[in-house]
């Protein structure tokens, strides 16, 4: 190659023209002195990737699982969970009673507990935090805001439910004594203060940083910047777009963080998840998507399957024609191999549902009318109720993988084939996840079939059941009166012994009345390193990583 | 995204014979266009990169228009779904010829009717592009004055912006189907021909004939359908077909993004790339299958583009 | 050589101006009440409400037109809806990584197009240029994405020696004053967050200049060609210079002029192949980020983004006409 020894202007004044539109960009210069610490030596660390950044570290503002599980590290609420189990353990409240009513609720609570500022835990900051719920201004009672209290609590002080609110008082008895009254029973409550929203967060701080009347609180310095709590880490920065650094907490007052410092980032796409694990990048992740759990494992990974709390089914619009029919909601029922699904698009291990909630949930029961795979029967039924060749609408959403419904697109094809071998005709309806499909699906009536899926948040069948079938949806398009008031009734039954065999019943008459098909609990999975020892999976996610080791 | 270039000042592939004469047909009525379109048949015969070219666009429209018949089977059936695992996607064998896809339907078929998803969405959405573009590029040059200035702001604003995301955002409002897709192409594809055609008739405005033939009283209309846009048509057909090349990969890109036709019993190239990356280990077949032919189709119309415009233009005679 | 600046810059703002109205109006065109667009499944009344009042949609059309305006103009580019995070400050945060992807991409292939067209010009009909002009043919028809998703499959489970995403090992603490990572490890001297980073870097950058680097070496060898036909080459060969003096001092200067025109043309195919690269890459710049708004509707995001861009473009484009200026005067005249 001709050596050129100077280049034409041209080329030089275009190389120097970008270089100058990037280094004037940097109008900073480097603020920090030297460099950091050099990472490696002598501290341990665990990078642990999710699958999106966390919307704010403020949990009371958020609901997606990336921001919880930043949040379940620094903050702890007034009751836990027993590890690998979604039932109710002590945490911050050591016990607790319940009034015969039960309306109120007496909790005794942990002392010697600080929060990461050094102020105190007491019954004074716990009734801080329940008034500061219940008082959140208008403009932060949306439900893409405080969406937890507001679906537990059902209303605040000010604003259109303030009628419904269940929130009464808190009264803080001495340091370590505080009672909660509600204004309705509500057996879940216990269960419910496991949520991360519901976290006890240091009154001091929050004066200080946070400011819930602010046009979006999830942006103010709080949520982005002081989140703090009582738990096993503190935040060490939140640097967006990159990573969220949490640091191990010398003053926990449990079990101190074996590691000294965890790092979360984001990657969206499950196989770039499992490359950087094998690159040595992350030591472990969550979300492993079907296709990589066997060749992960192959190549000497750990996969850790969390016990599923979670159902997938196919749900039905009675609007629909001729959805509306239950010989036809039968014939489809029928029509569909479950097996063949889970095999076809569900990780291994995935159990197959004969309910709308998962066996940990009180009020589970089999006992209950299967449609055991039955194509035969199938035609049949659309014979006689005249719909043999009916046109159905299928809707599913693409471009989005959720622990209930790894792959979507995959589970509607094996189902269509399966509704298309007894003669129906399938339209094929695809929509993006966030916002079209869930608009769609839950906020208009333009659909017929669809998949869909939720996983429980806290052990209570009404998260479950309730949640679908309390009231008339836009999802399931039914009025079934008796359903609905079976449910209310349920929800205020004061304990959960007395709800277990009501909700079993009511197991038994949804799956008569059947406006849905339950398909599977699919097994979401983690995957680590070799050298990542003790981390406890939690069905509900109520994972920590304070018992977390990495060699 | 347009791959296009400037004339290019040599040949594109290799050499071919030049000795022969283009023959001037003396005058007959068609005037000077004749000799053109058949020196560059001529040229055309003898480029290697041209028949190439002409031979892959060729099999690309047949499979196309044919795929029903050459098909085995129906596509987007899904019918052996139950042979498809996350982690095993059966390969070719006796009843598949390129085994199946993650869908359980047979791969073969799904890559010749993504063809004819290809050519279609390719061809309406630079048929777009072409009328309206046209249609605006006469105006503007036709009329000139503020219409001239209003209508190439508006091609500048079009142009600001790069191409996809603007073909992203005309999906964004149009809807997840397959008319938004064909629409936002064609989109993106009107400024290139406004610019191209309003800069044929600005060229040609000052040339001798059409000045003679102002003199003459023929009326404008007349000029323009008789004379300018004829001489415009080999430019333009060069540009369509180069456009056509970059609209097959931009619906692929487009279907990447997750906008556009989202069936996925109607097969297209640039949907099944996407929905192989997962089993890439699994059966990469998936993958560079789609990509391949996506690839190919758009080289055999560059090729083709390419060659027709240097054989239409008369600076490469030497 | 002011005066054409200025002109230019002048004739941006229209073009701008335009803009805005058009995204303005295409945020108002989208399917549905845009409120109801937004909030998507979590829409309720005092959702509705409260978008309706933060983002004026109550408001006539002109009115809220000017709001807009005005806003752009104090920075205020609207907030992601996912988030609430002020759109400039994540553009802000995100542009040095896109940046630093592109610089890289582009200069590979000016670096190796511009050699690479230059020789096979100078050696047309051998075998070196029909080898180089098929590999260009084909690198300027394969899709960005699939070259990115080939590339990324083929080394994340085969040739496992280069990383497939993010732009540096998490465990790499290091500083980043200005987020331009190779730039701030240079800076605060961190030499293994310089070479992390780089390496990181060169899988995004050879999937995303593909295609600049077959532009260029074709655009280079016919513009370089045409040049070597000249009459005024063929009278400077017949005085006698050597081959290789009339093509520094000629031939270089002239046909490298298309060349620089075109890596201003590069600018917009670098946009919108950063979308399709970084998303592949989980590469944390400004096409990730709009994938993202692209999938989850998040359309203040999507306006914002696309304003900036066009921005960023016309102002790329403004340079390149500048530099063409400097080299050709008559263009400056013209």
């Amino acid at each position: 190659m001709s050596i050129k020894t100077s280049r034409t202007r041209s080329l030089v004044t275009a190389v120097l023209a970008t270089t100058a539109l990037v280094l004037s960009a940097c109008a900073e210069s480097a603020r920090e002195g030297n460099g950091g610490e050099g990472g490696s030596g002598g501290s341990t660390t665990f990078v642990f990737a999710g699958s999106a950044e966390p919307g704010a570290l403020d949990p009371v503002f958020v609901s997606d699982g990336e921001s919880f599980r930043v949040a379940r590290q620094i903050f702890e609420g007034l009751v836990g969970t027993v590890p690998g189990t979604a039932d109710p353990a002590p945490l911050l409240a050591e016990d607790w009673t319940v009034s015969e009513d039960g309306l109120t609720y007496d909790f005794n609570l942990k002392t010697g507990v600080k929060f990461h500022d050094g102020t105190d835990f007491n019954a004074e900051a716990v009734c801080a935090n329940f008034e500061r719920w219940y008082n959140l201004p208008e403009s932060a009672q949306s439900d893409d805001l405080a969406y937890y209290y507001s679906v537990i609590f059902r209303g605040f002080a000010t604003g259109p439910r303030t009628d419904a609110a269940l929130y009464d008082s808190c009264t803080a008895n001495g340091e370590d004594k505080v009672t909660i009254v509600l204004t309705a029973p509500f057996a879940g409550f216990i269960s419910a203060m496991s949520l991360p929203a519901f976290s006890m967060q240091s009154p001091t701080a929050l004066e200080k940083f946070q400011d819930d009347a602010a046009p979006d609180p999830r942006t103010t310095e709080y949520s982005t910047a002081q989140p703090t709590g009582t738990g096993p880490f503190t935040l060490g920065s939140w640097e967006r777009g990159k990573q969220v650094t949490l640091e191990a907490n010398p003053d926990y007052w449990g079990e101190k963080a074996m590691i000294d410092e965890a790092i979360v980032v984001a990657i969206e796409d499950p196989k770039a998840r499992a490359t950087a694990l094998q690159n040595g990048e992350i030591d472990g992740f969550d979300l492993v998507g079907p296709a990589d759990i066997e060749p992960l494992k192959e190549a000497g990974f750990q996969i850790v399957n969390r016990e599923p709390f979670n159902v997938l089914y196919l749900g039905m619009n009675q609007k629909t024609e001729p959805l509306d029919d239950l010989k036809v909601r039968q014939a489809i029922a029928y029509a569909i191999d479950k097996q063949e699904v889970a095999d076809a698009s569900l990780p291994a291990g995935t159990k197959l549902a004969s309910i709308f909630m998962p066996d940990t949930v009180n009020g589970y029961t089999e006992d209950v009318e299967t449609y055991d795979y039955d194509p035969a029967m199938a035609e049949q039924l659309l014979e006689e109720a005249g719909a043999a060749g009916a046109t159905i609408e299928f809707n599913y959403p693409t471009d989005i993988s959720r622990p209930y419904m790894p792959s979507p697109e995959d589970t509607f094809n094996v189902i269509r084939s399966q509704l298309e071998a007894v003669g129906l005709k399938i339209k094929p309806v695809a929509d993006v996840w966030d916002p079209d499909y869930l608009d769609k699906i839950q906020g208009t009536p333009n659909h017929g079939i669809h998949l869909l899926g939720w996983t429980g948040d806290y052990n209570d069948a009404d998260n479950f059941l309730g949640v679908f079938f309390g009231a008339e949806t836009m999802e399931w398009g039914f009025t079934n009166e008796e359903l609905f008031s079976d449910l209310a009734a349920a929800k205020g039954i004061p304990t959960p012994e007395e709800q277990q065999p009501v909700y079993e019943q009511i197991n038994k008459d949804v799956m008569e009345f059947l406006p849905g098909v339950p398909l599977a609990h699919p097994v979401p999975s983690l995957a680590f390193a070799e050298n990542v020892k003790g981390y406890q999976q939690s069905p509900v996610q109520d994972e920590v990583w304070n018992v977390v080791t990495v060699e | 995204m347009s791959i296009d270039l400037p004339p290019a000042g040599g040949p594109v592939g290799g050499h071919y014979g030049d000795s022969e004469a283009h023959p001037e047909a003396g005058i007959d009525d068609e005037g000077k266009g004749l000799s053109l379109w058949r020196g560059a048949w001529q040229r055309l015969r003898r480029n290697p990169s041209a028949i190439a070219g002409a031979l892959i666009v060729l099999t690309f429209v047949v499979i196309a228009i044919a795929a029903p018949l050459l098909a085995p089977y129906e596509p987007g059936s899904a019918q052996w779904s139950g042979e498809v695992t996350p982690t095993d996607v059966p390969g070719p064998d006796k009843d598949h010829l390129l085994g199946l896809d993650r869908f359980g339907s047979d791969l073969y078929t799904q890559l010749l009717f993504g063809a004819r998803q290809s050519l279609v969405y390719g061809v309406v959405s630079t048929a777009i592009g072409l009328v309206v573009g046209a249609f605006l590029g006469i105006l503007s040059g036709g009329i000139g004055g503020w219409v001239d200035t209003a209508v190439m702001r508006v091609v500048d604003i079009m142009l600001s912006i790069p191409s996809l995301l603007l073909a992203v955002s005309v999906a964004a409002v149009l809807g997840q189907n397959a008319y938004s897709v064909m629409i936002a192409i064609g989109a993106a594809q009107v400024p290139i021909f406004a610019r191209l055609l309003r800069g044929s008739m600005l060229a040609q405005a000052r040339s001798d004939y059409v000045l003679a033939a102002n003199a003459l009283g023929i009326r404008r209309q007349r000029i323009v359908f008789g004379h300018i846009l004829p001489n415009a048509l080999g430019p333009t057909i060069v540009q369509a077909t180069l456009n056509l090349a970059t609209a097959i990969i931009e619906v692929a890109a487009l279907s990447f993004l997750g906008l556009g036709e989202s069936d996925p019993a109607i097969a297209e190239w640039g949907r099944m790339l996407v929905a192989a990356q997962d089993r890439f280990d699994a059966a990469p077949r998936l993958a560079l299958l789609p990509g391949a032919a996506i690839a190919i189709t758009a080289l055999g119309f560059t090729l083709f583009g390419e060659a027709l415009r240097e054989a239409l233009d008369p600076r490469t005679r030497r | 050589m002011l005066r054409f600046v200025l002109r230019r810059l002048a004739l941006m703002v229209p073009v701008l101006v335009g803009l805005s109205i058009l995204l303005f109006a295409w945020l108002r065109a989208l399917p549905g009440d845009p409120a109801r667009s937004m909030l998507g499944q979590r829409a309720t009344p005092d959702g509705i409400a409260r978008i309706n009042e933060a983002y004026g949609f109550d408001e006539p059309l002109v009115q809220q037109y000017f709001s807009y305006v005005r806003a752009l103009l104090s920075g205020d580019f609207g907030s992601s809806i996912k988030t609430g995070r002020p759109v400039f400050d994540s553009f802000v945060e995100q542009f040095p990584a896109t940046i630093e992807l592109a610089v890289t991409a582009l200069t590979l292939a000016v670096v190796i197009g511009v050699p690479l067209g230059y020789l096979a010009a100078t050696h047309q009909g051998r075998l070196l240029d029909t080898f180089v002009i098929s590999g260009s043919l084909l690198g300027v028809v394969t899709p960005v994405f699939f070259l990115a998703i080939l590339l990324k499959l083929v080394f994340a489970d085969w040739l496992t020696w280069l990383p497939t995403s993010l732009r540096q090992d998490p465990r790499i603490d290091a500083t980043h004053p200005t987020n331009f990572y190779i730039l701030d490890g240079l800076m605060t001297r961190e030499w293994d967050a310089v070479w992390n980073a780089g390496l990181h870097l060169i899988l995004p950058a050879i999937a995303l200049g593909t295609i600049p680097l077959a532009i260029i070496v074709r655009i280079t060898r016919a513009s370089v060609s045409e040049v070597l036909h000249e009459d005024y080459v063929r009278t400077a060969e017949s005085k006698g210079l050597s081959r290789r003096t009339v093509s520094r001092r000629h031939v270089l200067r002239n046909a490298l002029l298309p060349v620089v025109t075109t890596i201003g043309l590069q600018a917009g195919l670098l946009f919108s192949g950063a979308v399709l690269t970084e998303t592949v890459f989980a590469f944390n710049g400004i096409g990730n980020y709009l994938f993202e708004a692209i999938s989850s509707r998040d359309y203040p995001v999507l306006q914002g983004y696309i304003l900036f861009i066009a921005i960023i473009y016309a102002l790329i484009n403004l340079l390149v006409d500048v530099a063409y200026g400097l080299i050709d005067p008559r263009v400056r005249v013209s």
